[in-house]
């Protein structure tokens, strides 16, 4: 008898742990709110710790918004608690920074970590190289595909299909001034605030440049560069010069709020990069395109969490829903803006409209036939792949092996640099 | 009402001295008034607990032994820039340039890595890197002191505006090495790492906080009790002094900024072989100019620089480690520095200076 009360006992402290633990867990389940149903089936997370390095401050920094926004949706989205993430943000790309603050998110038991800006990957590929454990996600860069490292992956996006598409919202407020006779066809000059003469930017404001001249064939375009990602004066007084030069609209890649307000201050239309930038520009900003990361950080945090290999070097694209355009400024588009947008999107996502198609650009007069890019960074910096492939130049091309980060660096009739 | 008050309501006499140790309790005051203060912000502000922020301010540099490292490792940079300043300083002769002839020391120790890569062992592309960081620091440094000893030109500007010439230097030889154009010099020989300064202990900054470390005690002993250091403080004191007992000024300008640059490119040295294997145009971080508070705070005594850099660090890791965990944006912790920094700067006005108050007898 009294054997049989002992036994009874301890099934039932048993249970009641058990069922203490159970109630707890489903506690914590319920803080966590009711986002759990894009979370794949069956997923153990609990293993997942992540770490974000942000270059600049998100606060400031529309560049870094746009990472920090879609690390917290997803986050949410997948169910993560509040001590699986760790954001650390002005983490210079100099010094050793990057490296120390890779290796404390570590010792806080990340196994995931991830960086946003170019600057921080010699940093990550030394980390990557110390911690092989630990995954090490890079945005920009472009060493995964040359890196013995397995655990060091690279992601960009075909963010030029998402700039043709602002091109496109571009040339329509072309059209729009030159029909109101605002203009004239040849003053149709777009001015762009770009950030380092490199790859990423020109391959960006080249296929915004395409796509703009894909509706107003008149379409020219300045270039000027403050050679820094971030620098809020450089910006506005780099979109006040182009202004003053007559542009009559301004595009930028750059990180700050700089020239979407010189913009509105001179009611000049802008077209933006990263952030919806309504705010900034109430009368004048258009549209904005933008590498929607969320698809790629769920990719990798299922890919930790199921114990799958995340790809060396991925390129999200129309179809991941990485590439995306934020919605349009009805108030100042021309009208059919939205309309035409997703007309030229179907093209593209069929691949009926390739954005470096090489019938639709020329460089120094004559059709770009074939050319060698730097596709594989060996730190020689000299070209070595052929990139043109079925008349159109391949940029990120994951799908042939190259890098998904951007190597289109043609400077191409219509463009001035100034 | 018509009654004549000769003496104010507050007089403020300067203090001919003041004990030790009463200075000591007026400055812990002055800390504790300002983590009050500080507190009354956080809490206005965020509503947040005003200890766990402190508490949280401290796990920044302190709660593993890694982040220990980081502390010393940026107090013994931010400290080895402060060395630099200091016997300009003293010399009251304000080297503004601090910023620039560390990048100038940086610049030539990464030309020596990019360019010789592993072509030399290692010691003596190291010994090789030092000798050129330190020339160009001098070099950096001994232009406007040049100017200054011979024809007296104001130092401040022209020392401030070698800082830019440096970064443009910089700048363009990154542009030069770098033909990609994203303005980003990558790692240097990270396979060989060849003219990397090597890891003591397991430790990455071990022989960077050894080598600052060297550097306070001969700087002290070099302040305090050489023929250099006298002559240095009495050029500060007076020039016409220095002139009447014999000393040669214009050498003491020259050797003395010389002596400041050289530190200075040591700082360099540290930063690229040391630590980053790298150059950027933001080498030194702005360290240039704090440096400058720090020396002073420390009233150019190098034990107490340790202290103050140590303090300007520890501050500097917990704003990150607060906007971090908070994800705050970090202005809040700049707030709380900035007043830690006030209330530290400000007790020294009671230090040096006596408020009286009116005797209540006058009536």
């Amino acid at each position: 008898m009294k054997k049989l009360a002992k036994i009874l006992s301890v099934i039932l402290a048993l249970a009641l742990v058990l069922g203490l633990a159970a109630c707890g867990g489903k506690t914590e389940n319920d803080a966590e709110g009711n986002t759990e149903a894009p979370a794949v089936e069956g997923v153990d997370y609990s293993k997942v710790k992540i770490g974000f390095i942000f270059l600049h401050d998100p606060n400031a920094s529309t560049y870094d918004a746009n990472f920090y926004q879609a690390a917290k949706a997803v986050v949410a989205n997948l169910g993560l608690s509040e001590d699986q993430v760790i954001y650390k943000w002005n983490i210079p790309e100099e010094g050793s920074d990057c490296y120390d603050t890779a290796a404390e998110m570590i010792d806080e038991g990340c196994n995931i970590i991830f960086a946003d800006s170019f600057g921080h990957e010699s940093n990550m590929l030394l980390a990557a190289a110390d911690y092989p454990e630990v995954q090490f996600c890079h945005a920009t860069g472009t060493h995964a595909i040359v890196s013995d490292l397995a655990n060091y992956h690279n992601a960009f996006a075909s963010i030029y299909d998402g700039r043709f598409l602002a091109g496109v919202a571009a040339g329509m407020k072309l059209n729009q001034m030159i029909e109101e006779g605002k203009i004239t066809a040849d003053q149709a000059k777009i001015g762009y605030v770009g950030a380092w003469p490199y790859a990423e930017v020109i391959s960006g404001y080249t296929s915004f440049y395409l796509g703009a001249r894909y509706i107003c064939e008149s379409a020219t375009m300045d270039v000027v560069y403050t050679n820094s990602w971030f620098d809020i004066a450089l910006e506005r007084e780099g979109a006040l010069k182009l202004i003053d030069d007559g542009c009559v609209l301004i595009s930028q890649h750059a990180d700050s709020e700089g020239a979407p307000k010189a913009c509105e201050e001179r009611g000049v239309p802008n077209v933006a990069y990263n952030k919806d930038t309504s705010d900034l520009g109430p009368t004048t900003a258009i549209v904005s395109s933008k590498i929607n990361w969320e698809p790629y950080f769920t990719l990798i945090i299922n890919s930790v969490a199921k114990g799958e290999a995340i790809p060396d070097d991925y390129c999200g694209s129309l179809a991941t829903g990485s590439v995306q355009l934020t919605a349009v400024n009805e108030k100042v588009a021309a009208p059919g803006t939205a309309e035409k947008i997703e007309e030229v999107k179907a093209l593209l996502e069929k691949g009926e409209l390739k954005v470096f198609d090489t019938a639709t650009f020329t460089v120094k007069g004559e059709k770009l036939e074939s050319y060698t890019a730097d596709v594989q960074d060996m730190g020689d910096y000299q070209p070595e792949t052929e990139v043109i492939k079925d008349g159109a130049f391949v940029e990120s091309g994951v799908d042939f092996g190259f890098r998904s980060a951007p190597y289109f660096d043609v400077i191409i009739d219509g463009i001035t640099l100034k | 009402m018509h009654e004549k008050t000769h003496e104010p309501l507050i007089h403020i006499t300067k203090r001919a001295f003041l004990e030790p140790w009463k200075a000591l309790i007026v400055r812990i005051c002055a800390v504790l008034l300002a983590l009050l203060t500080a507190g009354l912000f956080i809490v206005l502000l965020t509503g947040l607990n005003p200890l766990e922020v402190y508490a949280e301010m401290f796990k920044g540099s302190f709660s593993t032994n890694r982040k220990f490292w980081i502390l010393l490792q940026k107090t013994a940079m931010l400290l080895c820039i402060a060395l630099a300043v200091t016997p300009a300083f003293k010399m009251k002769f304000w080297n503004l340039g601090a910023e620039g002839q560390v990048l100038a020391g940086g610049l030539a120790c990464t030309a020596c890595m990019f360019y010789l890569k592993d072509s030399l062992p290692n010691w003596l592309l190291i010994l090789i890197m030092i000798a050129a960081s330190v020339l160009s620091g001098i070099i950096w440094a001994i232009i406007p002191a040049f100017f200054k000893a011979n024809w007296n030109t104001n130092e401040t500007l022209f020392t401030l505006m070698m800082n830019y010439a440096a970064i443009q230097l910089v700048s363009f030889c990154i542009a030069k090495w770098v033909p990609n154009g994203s303005g980003v010099l990558p790692i240097l020989n990270s396979s060989t790492k060849a003219g990397w300064l090597p890891t003591l202990f397991e430790k990455q900054y071990f022989l960077n906080v050894l080598i600052v470390a060297v550097i306070t005690v001969v700087m002290y002993v070099y302040l305090k009790y050489s023929k250099h250091g006298y002559e240095l403080s009495v050029v500060g004191e007076s020039q016409n002094t220095a002139k009447y007992i014999g000393i040669n000024v214009k050498k003491i300008i020259l050797r003395t900024v010389a002596l400041s640059g050289a530190i200075c490119g040591v700082s360099g040295f540290l930063l690229v072989s040391g630590t980053g294997h790298t150059i950027s145009t933001g080498l030194a971080g702005g360290n240039g100019f704090t440096a400058i508070l720090v020396s002073w705070l420390a009233k150019f005594n190098p034990f107490i620089m340790v202290l103050t850099s140590l303090l300007i660090s520890f501050l500097q890791r917990g704003a990150s480690q607060i906007a971090s965990s908070y994800q705050m944006d970090d202005s809040i912790s700049d707030i709380v520095t900035g007043i830690i920094l006030f209330f530290i700067i400000g007790c020294e006005f009671f230090i040096n200076y006596k408020i009286n108050f009116r005797k209540k007898e006058d009536k």
